[in-house]
């Protein structure tokens, strides 16, 4: 392996073991007993004395010109302490600024924050209040009035994309594979990717199909509604305590927009209620700090939930037309996609990631992807979970699906001979390093779910497969010895997904000491080393790596210890399983870090890394479904996540991550939509009308961890948290039309759409 | 949410005297369940809340087989499905209360405030129309009885005149070989407002092969919910068969004028009232054989 990668260090390298003491095994999470007792601080529960609350003001228009803000009557008010709109922030660059996962323009961050001259969606941000109680300012809010010129409005991305359609942002122009058109648009960028030629591909083809698919706008559906502190002080530093996926970008954000150099600004991340990739653009931050400004005392933003439906990013609706073709011994020849995702109301959605994942799954010679990015009168999307995939995948298994059964192939077998492999070229041009997607497939064929037979009426099975890259970026760890061998382990990591144990155990397998003797906890921005958002299934496999870095640190350290002791030379003491021995004399950690607290300097470590290379999870998933064909209401019989992990390093959290995500994507493909009236309003902004599966709806997830060692991280490990939600979708669609015989390739497959599709076969 | 005042009387007149002080801007909180949201979401405003859950009368629950059921305004929906006497003879209503929230709204909340909260879609309201209930009101000028089926007048609204109050709800007593059945449907399986919702109430021959009298209440498919009386008249002695209640069904759509929203178009919703009145017929038919 070494011998491919010379240049990099050996700690990189996949160590090629297989027996652990603390990988693999599942520990209690070391936040676990203060959040089932509610003791866990989220930025709702946090106060500061002489805190005011903040609301904010929202458009009722999904797309007008602000003729005029009248604040006066707000200000008025007893109890209020300040209002502020667009106009207090400090003017706006056209200029991109690099946020780790991505860059952002600041114009249209700043004017996604609070609206600039023009509201592009409805629940886009217009003014806020700081007042003495919550509900003082949401009164408020109600006393300032804002003149509107109201504007046609185009929610879908088909009709955005029309010479005639609306313009949201007159200064977009098409950026066509690096041409810039002249004229104001609403198609931000086309990109394409090519490889081998497809017309010779599909000139080979025994069987060819093609067909359109139809996706709406979904939503995260995180529990905890955003929520940010921030207290401007006297000495021009401001201090945000916030729910964020990523405590330096949200400082960065936040420091660009109000023209602060970063060292001005702490963000300390306080528990946070999922985020699926909505908590890394700033919201409340940016609006908490220009009311603490203005009014000289801390301010708490929080969010209603229709606020956080229709004012913060949501996931794509999506237009995609996509073509596969075979050759009737069965081999996946040729595959074309036309992809048009919404932006919502900025440039930049996720169709980049959709163009790289369609065809990520398969094998085979000659592809084209075009891809759209399009500006409609929605919120801006955001990541959320495999940002982009999940459509295509969507798309991509239902033929699959359909060209194997008009083969005449098993599903699986038809996937395994068709599947990505080592050395694999993407249609992007990146070729896999060793990758795990045949042998997940193979772990399902040989399932019990799938060895079992699925019989009577309306019933039908489906199976899909699904693929995340999985980022490194940077991430920083600091570690201490304390006197009675425990070791606290500062990162950098906001904990979304129980990471903080799975960082602690790789960091106590590497030391040779029990998880449980490990205290991990996530500082504040002037508390650690810089370290990237917790997004792109990075945060085990990327702070991970940085954690074993900072054990071998803190291990050198105490091999130099144990030498002085014994008076040895450091590589003359041997260390296994955390004992340190030298000619007979022995020392565990615990008894090595009391004697070196009292002589010599403390021992406390740390490490920075910055891997450059992608982890490249794979999901396969299976349904089995029941449709009511006088209804169209689908039951979920039975269902099973299959995924490689690389290394379970806590397994129990990568089972958590295959549920969530496949059920996430269960929600996705029955019933979850934004529904827009005629006039572009979102009609079900709330739990109740935007539909979410609960616990009623969706049967026990089963799982089957696949391990195939990621070559590029010691212990092995791939990013877990997004592929599973790819997916779901094609998995549910293939199995209603095996129930049914009905192919549907629009989302959601809700119960009127199916009914009727039924109805008319 | 603005500042409200809060009282809770304990004697019908005083509270009575209350509302009509207040002429309209004081609420009425029974079980809570709607009116606490409503008010924190800003869709109704209060000078005052008046909780009636400490009026003796409003949380009187009375039943016997030989007697009507009686059943205050705020007796929460657990008392009802809790009771197997009131279960077996007024199966729709439980069915009803059974699929209001979970447990712990089910706990505050009444099946009087789902009738005063007038929704639509209100799951309660079909299942009493199917029941022939009556509701009892006080007032400034006294008491007034109102047939359930005249009791909602647009959504949200009703025919409570300000300082009017409802006491209780009856229900005629049980008949022999009868029984009632209420289905929604929702995309989900928890957690959702009724797409369609139909109730139903027959009664049966002595040998059971034969519907003598029945009634269907629909709701979510027009502003207010309904009595189907044309699908309720045509299944008096029809045999209680699968194309009878399939006929019923198509009948019963005809009072359907649902509007196209986030829960369901007017093709689906018109189809679904078909489809739940055969299924509650099918239901009550079966329940009634052992009554």
């Amino acid at each position: 392996m070494s011998t491919e990668t010379p240049d990099k260090p050996q700690t990189e390298v996949f160590l090629g073991k297989t027996d652990y003491k603390v990988i693999g095994t599942r520990p209690i999470r070391h936040d676990g007993a203060e959040k089932v007792t509610g003791k866990a601080i989220y930025t709702a529960d946090f106060k500061l004395p002489g805190m005011l609350h903040g609301a904010i003001l929202r458009s009722p228009h999904p797309h007008a010109n602000i003729k005029s803000i009248d604040t006066s009557a707000a200000e008025a008010m007893d109890g209020v302490m300040a209002v502020i709109t667009a106009a207090d922030m400090p003017g706006l660059k056209d200029k991109n600024a690099n946020l780790g996962e991505g860059s952002v323009n600041l114009l249209d961050l700043g004017s996604n924050v609070l609206a600039h001259g023009k509201v592009l969606y409805r629940g886009h941000a217009v003014a806020a209040v700081a007042a003495k109680t919550v509900h003082i300012a949401q009164e408020a809010i109600k006393h300032i009035k804002v003149e509107y010129e109201e504007l046609p409005a185009v929610t879908w991305v088909l009709d955005a994309m029309k010479e005639d359609a609306p313009i949201l942002l007159d200064r977009v122009r098409t950026d066509d594979m690096g041409k810039m058109s002249d004229s104001p648009t609403n198609v931000a960028k086309h990109i394409r990717f090519e490889k081998g030629d497809i017309d010779d591909g599909f000139s080979q083809c025994d069987i060819v199909i093609e067909k359109e698919f139809r996706t709406e706008t979904v939503h995260q559906g995180y529990i905890e509604p955003h929520a940010s502190v921030a207290s401007w002080n006297e000495d021009g530093h401001l201090k945000i305590w916030t729910a964020t996926q990523g405590s330096f970008t949200a400082r960065q954000q936040t420091a660009e927009l109000l023209e602060l150099p970063v060292s001005k600004v702490t963000v300390t991340p306080c528990e946070i209620g999922g985020g699926f990739g909505g908590k890394i653009a700033v919201y409340t931050q940016p609006v908490a700090a220009l009311l603490s400004q203005k009014s000289g005392r801390p301010v708490k933003v929080t969010m209603q939930r229709n606020e956080v439906f229709e004012g913060t990013g949501p996931t794509p609706g999506s237009y995609m037309k996509v073509k596969l073709g075979a050759t009737n011994d069965g081999k996946l020849v040729a595959g074309e996609a036309w992809l048009a995702y919404d932006a919502g109301a900025f440039p930049g959605g996720v169709i980049g990631p959709g163009c790289m994942c369609v065809f990520s799954c398969y094998d085979f010679e000659h592809a084209k992807v075009d891809g759209y990015d399009v500006l409609v009168n929605k919120p801006k999307t955001q990541a959320y979970r495999a940002p982009g995939s999940t459509h295509v995948a969507f798309a991509v298994e239902t033929i699959v699906d359909e060209i194997a059964e008009k083969l005449e192939r098993d599903p699986i077998d038809f996937r395994i001979q068709n599947a990505a492999k080592e050395g694999t070229v993407r249609v992007d041009g990146l070729k896999y390093p060793r990758i795990g997607l045949v042998e997940t497939l193979e772990a399902l064929k040989n399932s019990d779910h799938y060895q079992s037979k699925l019989e009577g009426p309306n019933k039908g099975r489906g199976l899909g497969c699904g693929f995340w890259f999985n980022i490194g970026l940077k991430s920083s760890v600091t570690a201490t010895v304390n006197s009675d061998g425990m070791v606290s382990l500062i990162e950098g990591s906001t904990d979304i997904g129980g990471t903080r144990t799975s960082i602690a155990m790789q960091f106590a397998e590497t030391l040779g000491i029990p998880a449980e003797d490990v205290i991990p906890k996530v500082a504040d921005t002037d508390s650690i080393g810089y370290t990237d958002v917790t997004g792109g299934s990075r945060v085990t496999f990327s702070t991970g790596l940085a954690a074993y870095k900072c054990a071998l640190d803190i291990q050198d350290q105490l091999r130099a210890r144990a030498a002085e002791l014994w008076d040895c030379e450091p590589e003359n003491v041997t260390i296994e399983e955390g004992v340190y021995s030298h000619n007979g004399d022995t020392m565990t950690f615990k008894e090595l870090a009391e004697k070196a607290s009292q002589v010599g300097d403390p021992v406390a470590g740390s490490a920075t890394v910055s891997p450059d290379c992608f982890t490249n999870g794979f999901a396969a998933h299976l349904a089995d479904v029941e449709v009511d064909p006088e209804t169209g209401k689908v039951t979920i019989l039975r269902y099973t996540a299959v995924q490689d992990a690389g290394k379970a390093i806590h397994p129990s959290y990568v089972e958590g991550q295959m549920q969530g995500g496949a059920v996430q994507g269960i929600g996705w493909a029955l019933n979850e939509e934004y529904f827009y009236d005629e006039a572009g309003n979102m009609k079900n902004a709330s739990y109740l009308d935007y539909r979410m599966p609960t616990c009623l709806d969706v049967p026990m997830i089963e799982t089957i961890i696949v391990e195939v060692p990621n070559p590029d991280h010691p212990y092995g490990v791939r990013g877990v948290g997004e592929p599973p939600i790819c997916p779901p979708p094609g998995a549910i669609a293939n199995a209603i039309y095996h129930a049914t015989g009905v192919r549907m390739t629009q989302l959601p497959i809700s119960p009127p759409k199916l009914w009727k599709a039924i109805s008319e076969k | 949410m603005k500042d409200f005042d809060y009282a809770a009387p304990t004697a019908l007149e005083e509270a009575v005297a209350l509302l009509a002080q207040h002429n309209g801007s004081a609420k009425i909180l029974a079980g809570g369940t709607d009116i606490i949201v409503q008010l924190r979401e800003g869709l109704k405003d209060a000078d005052v809340v008046v909780d009636v859950k400490k009026i003796p009368e409003l949380t009187e629950l009375k039943y016997s087989t030989e007697s009507e059921l009686s059943m205050g305004a705020s007796v929460p929906c657990y008392r009802l499905y809790e009771s197997p006497e009131i279960v077996s003879a007024y199966g729709a209503v439980t069915d009803s209360a059974r699929i209001i929230g979970g447990w712990q709204i089910q706990s505050r909340a009444s099946v009087g405030g789902n009738l005063c909260n007038s929704s639509p879609a209100a799951d309660s309201i079909p299942s009493l129309i199917a029941h022939h209930a009556v509701a009892h009101i006080v007032g400034p000028n006294g008491s007034r009885e109102v047939p359930v089926t005249e009791f909602c007048t647009a959504p949200g609204k009703n025919v409570l005149e300000p300082g009017e109050l409802l006491v209780k709800i009856t229900l005629p007593a049980p008949v022999s070989k009868s029984a009632s059945a209420y289905l929604r449907f929702i995309p989900r399986n928890e957690m959702d407002i009724a797409v369609a919702g139909v109730g139903s109430w027959v009664k049966l021959s002595e040998d059971g092969g034969t519907i003598t009298d029945a009634r269907i209440g629909v709701c979510a498919v027009s502003a207010t919910p309904q009595f189907a009386e044309e699908a309720s008249a045509f299944l008096a002695g029809k045999p209680a068969t699968d194309e009878t209640f399939a006929a019923a069904g198509e009948l019963a759509k005809k009072v359907a004028s649902p509007i196209d929203d986030m829960r369901g178009t007017v093709e689906y919703r018109i189809h679904l009232i078909g489809v739940l009145t055969k299924r509650t017929l099918n239901i009550a038919c079966e329940r009634a054989k052992d009554n």
